[in-house]
């Protein structure tokens, strides 16, 4: 099993008093599987996704990934677990403006001490971005964009990619394209993914759905 | 890792040189401005330093001729074998050189500033042909002598240090000493030198360096500057780091987000900045080099014109001076990006970055800041009441100077918020309101224009008030038409008696170096006429001051030795056991030392043995040239013993004039500085500035009316801070003259008010102002109006 | 280092270390050398030679004071050339250095004094005799009057001789190494002295004896050595003996003695006769000094224990050496003095 989360809860202080954002979730992946994760604004998706990847913490449950109990880990072992074990793939895309395409690409590779120049260059192939190597992420366009961002994720061959509303800045025909992508390099790569989405459409190519309602699946 | 994160921070700055570019050069400058003051100062301090160790002054007693003249070599000697440790000295002048022998057997000092590394042959230098130390510029001013020259950078500017005997045989002054210096250390069961020489009198050491105490009042305006461009230049850097860390904040969340622990990419960030702040560093001090270089000229003339000290003109690379500068430089950055660093590693992964937080913090922080500036201006406030010395007089100026300088985008705020309160028309609403909505990434340059300007009107003030009063002083001091200086006692009676029918008055010059209360006071005696009653003015005095003195029981004293005895009118003073009443305080400005005047049959009675070799003498102003020749030709007087009033008056302006040579350069640079701050932050303002302007264009503003208001808008901001900067440098003015001047010299310079000046110096600020924004302003009137369209987008 | 210590180097030969005077005393260019077989001429020689390179007068007293406390005394007067002549004015090649001390059980008062000759600070005349540098002076040579002053002590005594003067080596020509360096030495050992030391306690009257070693030479050492122990002592017999040995970087010593009669009869011994041995160490000024002796000459049947009255008797001069009065014990009883150079 890839990853298993066993009763999870978190929750935030307010001024209004304490807000439950996750209740007792409970879910599991294999590598090689991919999830959907659904749900309304605020339901808790994007919660769960940023803890199972490490950018958030203080929760309590378990998380299992790769056989590693994230409570355990500190600031600076989180950061070896997002370098190297977890891709995410995120709705603004984050990339870094002031390099070029190609060092994008490269660079989350770069950062686990992972980098595969042939890898890379497949990566780039398959995305169809072959002409835009040389040129700087301000200069492409929404979807093309994402696709670097994909290609940085998978460029370590991750275990889990995480993906948060990936499609949710691109038209309809783009989002439809960079998904198939995904889906593709991800079965090709044996990754487990974990996608949030609110369509449904999107939601039905996955193998598994969970659906999420205030903090818990229903 | 560790290479990939680097890449990524670094490509920022080659992907936006221009702000590369603004952070190394605000550092850059402000290093440069400090550095060159301190570059000057430290040049100056060497100087005296090199003076006081090639020649002991201020260190030891000195033994001299009590008529002035030279001191017979037999007297040493007599001096010596009665058990006296004293050590000759020669001194003269030689193709403008002066020249000193030494005997470095008996000199306290041995050599002075000369160490043996140096290339002393102690055995050339002893006998025979000798050698001759100094910088080499003054070793080529001599002429071939024979001895072998050594260039030694440490002996004093102006001088060169030889064996006495070589020194006695270039100066023509065989068997003849000019001073003896006091060994500390005496033996035991000497005779009294009044039973061995009773030709000399021993002047007691000052104890602390007179010639530095005597140049503190000019150093005190170069470091005044110094400190004042430092805060400068630290606001200007603080607010480049500060845009340049919130410029990477998405870049260094996303790098987080990928995997890089927070820790590493805090080290990564200040190993940059350290690096930066280095480069910038060097850049400042060859800059502050350049700066020191092209001022210090005229500061050395400055200084050897009114004080009569000697600087080097030429600069000398001291590794104490650039390695504080790339401290300063160092230690700024530091300084300045702490709170950036702070704020870094305070920032959640994930936090969203909402405007509405981000204001919110804004207006706690106004809040903090508002409290923060009122405690100040409050203790700036209290202190001014209560100041008395060099540390709160300094207390008060850092306290009024932060204090303003964190209120004035406060002020600023609520002034635009009651210009848009009374504008008529939705444009000139739309001008206020955006206006005060720029006013956060303006705030900082504005604060170092407000800080530059008060600096410029309050040493500005200081100095012109300086040379105001002390030329009035001049005229006061400076009565007679000619002053002439006799050889000896013969000559002055010769003197006298030629004069005596021939001109309206003589006024003998005499002192005697006495203590008064501990301060080492020089007692004037006086031949009181119209000359002092009618020109002499008072701090305070009783009814008839010059009658009382004349009378034989007053006795008139200066303000330094008033303030530092703490003597007041009618308050006696025990002099030579006789006591006199204190008739009159009178300003004595650049003395350092106490001064009494009483009159002249007085004078004679307490020192019978002082024969007056000075006068002053009265006569009409265009017979003075006349005179002059009669004196040479019938008493034989050389001319370089009379020196006409008017001579030395215009030598005084020109003195002044070179101080404001300097005073001006320091100026324009600060202001320069500060016009640089407005343009960095103007431009790095710009980028954000596109989507505030694309409404106003888009509902039918042409991009040039936008330009033009850019503008319009620059200089309004420099109005309004010009206007606070004034009463603040007023301030800083009143502080210098009233409290740190009386502290550090004894003396309380009345202050004058210079509009003119002002004004000019607020159009400099407004022109600086204006340039900065000139390009912003260009550059936005010419943006393309895709790039304004785009604000409409989905895509930004 | 500066000027004044290089100065001391050229001027005190004999008290410098090891490195200090390699390179000095054997190249005697252009002065003189003294030469077997002297033929003093008096008072002419009591005056300076300045065609030699160094030149002292040197006197130490062993005194007592009305409460039986000992004392000593130092005056030397060393001269030391830059070239083998004199000239008027401060270009005068000659240069002086006074050095004046006191010691007391526990205190040890030093001071130095520097001149250039040639403008009058310091000489010394023949006829009459007078030898000076400031304040201090040697007035008279039979009767003499001796001054000298410092920050914290100061002494006028009176000298009186009442015997010959004594030549040491053959004849007035000292040998000082096996290689052949020697200098023109005599002393005065008989002078019995009168006088007041002022000490920071007050005026102390004294009185007691005093010895004048009159020194000149060109070379005074050989190169391979590395300073000297010298010991001038006078037995309660009235018997007299100076001793000297020079150490060499070797390990050997050099060593030279003359037994002096209470008549006035010199007798010379070379090398090897006269032996020192320490016996004890003292730390002083941060290093090891010996001061205690084992002194024998055999063939006067003398073994006898030196010991420093105040250990601590360090000439803290610009070149340092050890000098002070020493107790005499053993085969012979009295008192002397003992001077050490070249300790590190």
């Amino acid at each position: 099993m890839l990853l298993t989360v066993t009763d999870l809860h978190k929750g935030y202080a307010s001024a209004d008093g304490q807000i439950t954002v996750l209740d007792g979730v409970s879910l599991s992946l294999n590598a090689g599987e991919t999830l959907a994760l659904t749900g309304e604004s605020g339901s808790g998706k994007s919660t769960l996704l940023h803890l199972i990847g490490g950018l958030d913490s203080a929760y309590r449950g378990q998380i299992l990934l790769d056989g590693v109990d994230l409570t355990a880990l500190n600031d600076a072992d989180r950061a070896a677990l997002r370098r190297g074990t977890v891709g995410v793939v995120f709705q603004q895309f984050n990339l870094i403006p002031s390099l070029k395409v190609a060092d994008n690409i490269s660079f989350q590779a770069r950062l686990a001490d992972r980098h595969d120049a042939a890898w890379c260059a497949q990566l780039a192939n398959r995305m169809g971005l072959d002409a835009q190597l040389d040129k700087y992420p301000e200069q492409l366009s929404g979807g093309q964009q994402q696709r670097v961002a994909l290609a940085r994720t998978l460029a370590p061959r991750p275990k889990l990619v995480l993906a948060d509303e990936p499609t949710g800045n691109l038209d309809e025909e783009t989002a439809a394209t960079v998904l198939a992508l995904m889906l593709d390099l991800v079965r090709d790569t044996g990754a487990g993914l974990l996608m949030v989405t609110h369509s449904q459409a999107l939601a039905g190519q996955m193998q598994r759905q969970i659906h999420l309602r205030k903090g818990r699946i229903a | 890792m560790t290479r990939a994160t680097l890449h990524a921070l670094l490509s920022h700055w080659w992907r936006n040189p221009l702000q590369l570019f603004t952070l190394l050069a605000g550092l850059a400058l402000a290093t440069a401005l400090w550095s060159g003051v301190q570059a000057i100062n430290a040049e100056a301090s060497a100087s005296y330093d090199a003076a006081a160790a090639t020649l002991g002054e201020g260190q030891f007693d000195q033994l001299t001729a009590r008529d002035g003249g030279t001191i017979p070599q037999a007297t040493y000697v007599a001096l010596r074998r009665a058990g006296w440790q004293v050590s000759p000295v020669v001194e003269g002048r030689l193709n403008g050189v002066r020249v000193v022998g030494l005997d470095p057997l008996t000199a306290p000092g041995g050599l002075g500033p000369i160490t043996v590394s140096d290339g002393v042959e102690i055995n050339t230098f002893l006998s025979g042909g000798g050698q001759v130390f100094g910088r080499a510029e003054m070793l080529d001013r001599l002429p071939d002598i024979g001895a072998q020259p050594v260039s030694a950078p440490d002996v004093a500017p102006g001088t060169v240090l030889t064996d006495i005997g070589l020194a006695q045989e270039l100066l023509g002054r065989d068997g003849v000493i000019t001073r003896l210096i006091v060994v500390p250390e005496q033996p035991l069961g000497r005779p009294s030198l009044a039973e061995v020489s009773p030709d000399l009198t021993r002047q007691v050491a000052q104890g602390t360096n007179d010639l530095g105490r005597l140049t503190d009042s000019f150093h005190l305006n170069l470091t005044a500057f110094g400190l004042l461009s430092f805060a400068v230049g630290i606001f200007i850097v603080n607010g480049a780091i500060g845009l340049a860390f919130e410029q990477r904040r998405p870049v260094v969340r996303t790098l987080r987000a990928l995997g890089v622990p927070l820790r590493s990419l805090m080290i990564l960030m200040a190993a940059e900045l350290a690096v930066m702040a280095l480069v910038a560093g060097a850049i400042g001090v060859a800059l502050g080099y350049v700066i020191a270089s092209l001022l210090l000229p005229d500061v050395a003339a400055t200084l050897q014109g009114l004080y009569g000290q000697t600087v080097s003109g030429t600069l000398q690379l001291r590794p104490v001076w650039w390695l504080s500068g790339l401290a300063i430089a160092l230690g700024g950055t530091a300084l300045a990006a702490a709170s950036a660093f702070w704020r870094l590693a305070k920032m959640p992964l994930l936090a969203g970055g909402s405007r509405r937080a981000l204001s919110m913090a804004a207006g706690r922080t106004a809040q903090v800041q508002g409290v923060l500036a009122a405690i100040l201006l409050i203790c700036a406030a209290g202190l001014a009441l209560v100041a008395d010395g060099m540390v709160t007089g300094f207390a008060l100026l850092g306290t009024l100077l932060i204090g303003a300088a964190l209120a004035l985008p406060l002020i600023l705020d609520r002034v635009l918020a009651l210009a848009a309160w009374l504008s008529r028309g939705i444009r000139a609403q739309w001008f206020w309101a955006d206006t005060r909505q720029q006013l956060p990434g303006l705030s900082l340059a504005l604060a170092a224009l407000l800080l530059a300007m008060a600096a410029n009107v309050g040493v500005s003030t200081m100095v012109s008030s300086f040379r105001l009063t002390f030329v009035g002083f001049l005229d006061q001091r400076l009565a007679s038409e000619l002053y002439v200086t006799a050889e000896d006692a013969a000559q002055a009676d010769a003197l006298t008696a030629y004069a005596a029918d021939r001109v309206d008055a003589i006024l003998p010059i005499q002192s005697a170096d006495t203590q008064v209360r501990d301060l080492p006071t020089e007692v004037f005696g006086a031949r009181i006429g119209p000359t002092y009653t009618d020109n002499w003015t008072f701090l305070t005095a009783t009814d008839a001051p010059w009658q009382r003195v004349a009378d034989g029981g007053g006795i008139l004293i200066n303000e330094q030795l008033a303030r530092r005895t703490g003597l007041a009118l009618r308050d006696t003073v025990p002099i030579m056991d006789t006591t006199f009443t204190v008739a009159g305080i009178y300003g004595d400005y650049g003395n350092p030392i106490g001064q009494a005047i009483l009159s002249e049959d007085v004078f004679a009675t307490l020192y019978p043995d002082v024969n007056a070799l000075q006068f002053g003498l009265r006569l009409p102003p265009d017979s003075v040239a006349a005179f002059r020749a009669d004196l040479t030709r019938d008493l034989g007087i050389s001319e370089g013993a009379m020196i006409n009033q008017a001579g030395i008056k215009q030598f005084s302006l020109d003195v002044f004039d070179r101080t404001f040579t300097v005073t001006t350069a320091l100026n324009v640079l600060t202001l320069a500085v500060a016009g640089f701050a407005i343009l960095m932050s103007l431009l790095t303002l710009a980028a954000l500035r596109v989507p505030q302007l694309a409404p106003a264009w888009a509902m039918g503003m042409t991009r040039r009316s936008l330009g033009v208001v850019e503008l319009i808008r620059a200089v309004i901001l420099a109005v309004f801070t010009a206007a606070i900067a004034m009463p603040l440098g007023l301030a800083l003015a009143w502080a210098l003259l009233s409290v740190v001047n009386v502290a550090a010299f004894g003396w309380k310079l009345p202050m004058f008010l210079f509009p003119a000046d002002y004004a000019r110096l607020g159009l400099f600020a407004l022109v600086a102002a204006a340039l900065a924004a000139l390009w912003p302003a260009w550059r936005l009137a010419s943006t393309p109006p895709a790039d304004l369209l785009k604000v409409f987008s989905n895509e930004r | 280092m500066n000027v004044k210590a290089l100065l001391l180097f050229l001027m005190l030969p004999f008290a410098a270390s090891a490195q200090g005077f390699a390179g000095l005393g054997t190249d005697a260019e252009g002065f003189a050398v003294p030469q077997p077989n002297p033929q003093f001429s008096f008072p002419a020689d009591h005056g300076a030679h300045p065609d030699y390179r160094i030149e002292w007068w040197y006197i130490t007293a062993n005194m007592t004071g009305p409460d039986g406390t000992p004392y000593g005394l130092q005056w030397t007067l060393f001269r030391s050339a830059m070239a083998p002549e004199t000239r008027a004015g401060w270009n005068d090649p000659q240069l002086w250095m006074g050095h004046a001390a006191v010691t007391t059980p526990d205190a040890h008062f030093v001071t130095e004094r520097l001149a250039r000759g040639g403008i009058g600070q310091a000489g010394v005349t023949a006829d009459p005799f007078a030898a000076w540098i400031d304040d201090w002076q040697m007035t008279g040579f039979d009767d003499a009057r001796l001054t000298a002053s410092g920050p914290d002590f100061a002494y006028d005594v009176n000298l009186t001789a009442t015997g010959p003067l004594v030549f040491q080596g053959i004849d007035g020509y000292s040998v000082k190494s096996a290689a052949g360096q020697a200098s023109y030495y005599y002393s005065q050992p008989f002078y019995e002295l009168s006088g007041t030391l002022t000490l920071p306690d007050g005026d102390v009257p004294v009185t007691g004896t005093a010895w004048l070693d009159r020194e000149w030479s060109s070379q005074p050492l050989g190169d391979n050595q590395t300073g000297w122990d010298w010991f001038s002592l006078s037995f309660d017999d009235g018997a007299k003996m100076m001793g000297f040995r020079l150490r060499q970087t070797d390990d050997q010593n050099f060593t030279s003695a003359t037994w002096i009669d209470a008549d006035g009869t010199a007798t010379p011994y070379s090398d090897g006769a006269f032996n020192a041995a320490p016996q004890a160490t003292t730390t002083v000024a941060g290093r090891d000094v010996p001061t205690q002796w084992q002194v024998t000459l055999p063939d006067r049947d003398v073994d006898v224990t030196v010991a420093a009255i105040n250990p601590q008797a360090w000439m803290d001069t610009s070149v340092p050496y050890w000098e002070g009065p020493v107790t005499i014990t053993g085969s012979h009883g009295g008192q002397g003095y003992l001077e050490m150079t070249g300790y590190e």
